[in-house]
């Protein structure tokens, strides 16, 4: 789609460490904790020198180098923040040297509690979440999201009525919730898309959602070129989609695969397989292999993005996932009592399907995905991939996008 | 069959025709039955399950399933499976008309049609053999019900939906099912059956309705098919696998959270279609068929032929001198009569130099 590459000086703003007390490994978790290295003095992350960016305002034009994401703090594990105390592999801002030679400090100097005085900036700031769902109705998503986030954030409970008609276009709704935790606030945005896909004519109906994201990528662009500038940008671009797909068990739907090559290269796309108590444990598996088969064949590169991929570490985690996607999930707001354990799940006249159970459906992969492993991930590459893709299509003269209308309120100097 | 004795009349007066219907029944069961059945709904839905499940076949052993790279450019089409199967003695020719497409494309304006066609062209068909010379083995390849398969995803009646079954109504008997009900719990089916229940009512459509039993049939019989009458649409489930439940081997579906027993009335409606279907229904609905759409399709057929007829007369005579007298109505209708009976005969000799022509042969 775009002849563009996306220019490489981009660099990508230092990750802070999550606290230490929210998300502890749940047993679920596929994915193990990366160990930071620290304490074992061994080769450790190449040497960050950014300088600390902000989760959630994305001042641009910063520091030249070339930061590891997974610095390892996000994966779920109560690092502990500052206070090595040893001199093995800490994070060293000073000179260009070489990543092991800790030995060459002499006493502790306290670099690494950037990470603490990070974390309490991004505290006390929140950060900004934009999430859409998309598929036919009736496939589940507004449960799955609440079910996701544990509260009621699909536009239903915003007051929307569930059984309204099926709307003639397809409609763009987003919500706001705010969510805290732990003492990290979140801003949780969902942009729902009642209509897609249930018309008779289903032609071009990703029009309006391919519109939608290009229009949140605009806001943030005129923002950013603007002479006096904000200090801290709102961000309302799609930093994930949500794709359900049907379960027929027999392939893709063409509107499935016309959807995501459309739209893989402005958003991250996760496909998932929604209503998974449909088929059993076999039929998932060959339903999932097909549909990875078609996916390639098609082209579409879903999240996690194999391009994208920095180093070993990133590359075995997140073959892990593309392994296992696109996951099965099954929804669920109420609980029932199984073994003695309330569990969320859905009663039939022949077993409880427990939502958060790893042999029953993959919902807990994906939360643990989503939120607890890559949600800062998801973020950074709308903002250095999509957005910037984006940025370099609109500074190179329209190429095929849509003109911007002339701002009186704004001074751009676009 | 007993004699005819007026002179004894300490003897009951039993004249012997109360035996026709066992002879009716022997001729029959010799002869066999045929029943077509159309099977309609996205792919994936589990309809050849359900229709393996339902006849204990296993009528698509080596189908290929295409991806959706290779459905982009495919039609709705078309295919049958005939399947002879017999059972204490009956045999039934069972045909299975499958219409694999229907439903899958981006845009599926009309996706209908094809199918429309098809359920013409069988009545024509048949139509133009009755009318025919030969008259002795007319083959019946009429549609005698349509089975549609509703997705259990929804929130009710998609307008594919509606719009497939408002086409069809009047040319086929239409029974929607809730397709692969195992995923939703008894109360989301019982919602679910309510409001297709009300969107059938809202949009008008005529799906196949049950008849009345008869006042003199047993309670027993007649709660069943109040029962019956209640749970439409049917709430169904088909597998092809056999599992292990209680030491019993039964059709199932084996889930990680339980078993899912497709003959088992308390998981699904599977057993209250077959007994509507097969057991208790089959021959209403081949009724059904003749008397009502088969007969709407002739008569429509008739007028349009008998208008072109006449249209076609009136073109060919010449402008009179003067204004000719309109035929009153009756000797239109003889008119209109003759013409038919003509035509037919034209039919029937042509149909005789053909014959005579391949006997020479």
């Amino acid at each position: 789609m775009s002849d563009i590459v996306p220019p490489e000086v981009r660099p990508k703003p230092v990750v802070p460490a999550k606290p230490p007390h929210v998300g502890a490994p749940s047993p679920s978790n596929p994915f193990p904790p990366q160990g930071l290295g620290a304490g074992t003095g061994g080769s450790g992350p190449p040497p960050p020198s950014a300088i600390p960016v902000m989760i959630g305002s994305h001042g641009v034009s910063h520091a030249p180098s070339h930061t590891s994401s997974h610095v390892g703090a996000n994966h779920g594990v109560g690092n502990s923040v500052g206070g090595h105390g040893g001199v093995g592999a800490l994070p060293q801002g000073a000179g260009p040297q070489g990543s092991t030679d800790g030995g060459t400090l002499l006493g502790y100097i306290g670099i690494d509690t950037i990470i603490e005085q990070m974390r309490k900036k991004t505290m006390k700031t929140g950060f900004d979440f934009n999430i859409m769902v998309v598929g036919h109705s009736g496939l589940g998503k507004s449960t799955l999201l609440n079910t996701l986030f544990k509260s009621q954030v699909s536009r239903r409970s915003a007051g929307w009525a569930r059984d309204e008609k099926i709307p003639k276009t397809v409609e763009i709704k987003a919500v706001s919730h705010f969510i805290e935790e732990g003492g990290v606030k979140m801003k949780l945005t969902v942009v729902d898309t009642p209509g897609f896909g249930d018309q008779i004519n289903n032609d071009n109906c990703w029009e309006p959602i391919g519109k939608y994201i290009n229009e949140q990528y605009e806001k943030f662009l005129k923002e950013e070129v603007n002479i006096t500038r904000k200090k801290r940008i709102p961000d309302t671009r799609v930093h994930c989609c949500l794709y359900f797909i049907s379960p027929t068990g027999h392939s893709l739907r063409q509107l499935d695969l016309e959807f995501m090559k459309h739209l893989s290269h402005s958003v991250n796309i996760i496909p998932i397989i929604a209503k998974a108590d449909t088929m059993t444990i076999e039929e998932r598996l060959d339903f999932k292999q097909r549909v990875r088969k078609e996916l390639e064949m098609g082209g579409v590169e879903y999240y996690p993005q194999k391009e994208f991929d920095e180093d070993m570490e990133d590359k075995s985690d997140n073959d892990k996932i593309r392994e296992a996607m696109p996951l099965a999930v099954v929804g669920s707001d109420k609980e029932y009592q199984v073994n003695g354990k309330r569990v969320l799940g859905r009663k039939t006249a022949w077993g409880v399907v427990e939502v958060e159970n790893p042999n029953h459906c993959e919902f807990a992969q994906l939360r643990d995905f989503l939120i607890r492993s890559h949600l800062q991930d998801l973020k950074e590459v709308t903002h250095n991939i999509h957005y910037e893709t984006y940025r370099a299509k609109r500074l190179h003269g329209n190429g095929g996008l849509h003109p911007v209308a002339a701002n009186d309120t704004q001074e751009s100097n676009l | 069959m007993t004699h005819f004795r007026p002179w004894n009349l300490l003897e009951k007066e039993y004249v012997g025709f109360a035996t026709l219907p066992n002879q009716v029944h022997r001729k029959s069961v010799k002869k066999g039955f045929d029943f077509t059945l159309l099977v309609a709904g996205e792919s994936g839905l589990g309809k050849s399950t359900l229709v393996n499940s339902l006849f204990l076949t296993d009528l698509h052993k080596d189908r290929k399933l295409l991806n959706a790279e290779e459905r982009i450019s495919q039609t709705v089409e078309i295919t049958k499976h005939t399947v002879d199967i017999e059972e204490k003695g009956v045999k039934l020719k069972l045909t299975i008309v499958d219409t694999p497409g229907f439903g899958d494309a981006v845009n599926n304006t009309e996706c209908w049609r094809t199918i429309e066609g098809y359920i013409d062209h069988q009545f024509e068909q048949y139509f133009r053999d009755e009318s025919g010379l030969n008259r002795k083995n007319i083959q019946d390849n009429r549609v005698h019900c349509c089975l549609y398969f509703i997705p259990p995803f929804g929130h009710g009646l998609r307008p594919v939906d509606i719009e497939f079954m408002k086409a069809l109504q009047e040319k086929v008997n239409v029974v929607p099912l809730i397709s692969k009900a195992d995923c939703l719990t008894p109360g989301e089916i019982k919602k679910l059956k309510e409001r297709l229940r009300e969107e059938i009512d809202k949009y008008g459509i005529k799906i196949y309705q049950f008849p009345d039993c008869d006042s003199d049939e047993d309670e027993e019989f007649k709660q069943k098919d109040k029962e019956l009458k209640e749970s439409t649409p049917f709430a169904v489930i088909g597998s092809n696998a056999v599992v292990e439940v209680k030491g019993q081997r039964v059709r199932g579906r084996l889930y990680p959270w339980g078993i899912v027993e497709v003959e088992n009335q308390a998981h699904c409606d599977f057993v209250k279609l077959r007994t509507m279907l097969i057991r208790t229904h089959m021959n209403d609905l081949k009724e059904v068929t003749c008397d009502v759409h088969y007969e709407n399709f002739r008569a429509q057929c008739i007028q349009t032929m008998t208008s072109k007829v006449n249209a076609e007369n009136r073109v060919e005579s010449p402008i009179p001198l003067f204004p000719m007298p309109t035929p009153d109505a009756d000797t239109e209708k003889l008119i209109k009569m003759k013409d038919e009976e003509l035509r037919r005969m034209q039919q029937m000799l042509q149909k005789m130099q053909q014959q005579m022509h391949e006997q020479d042969l």
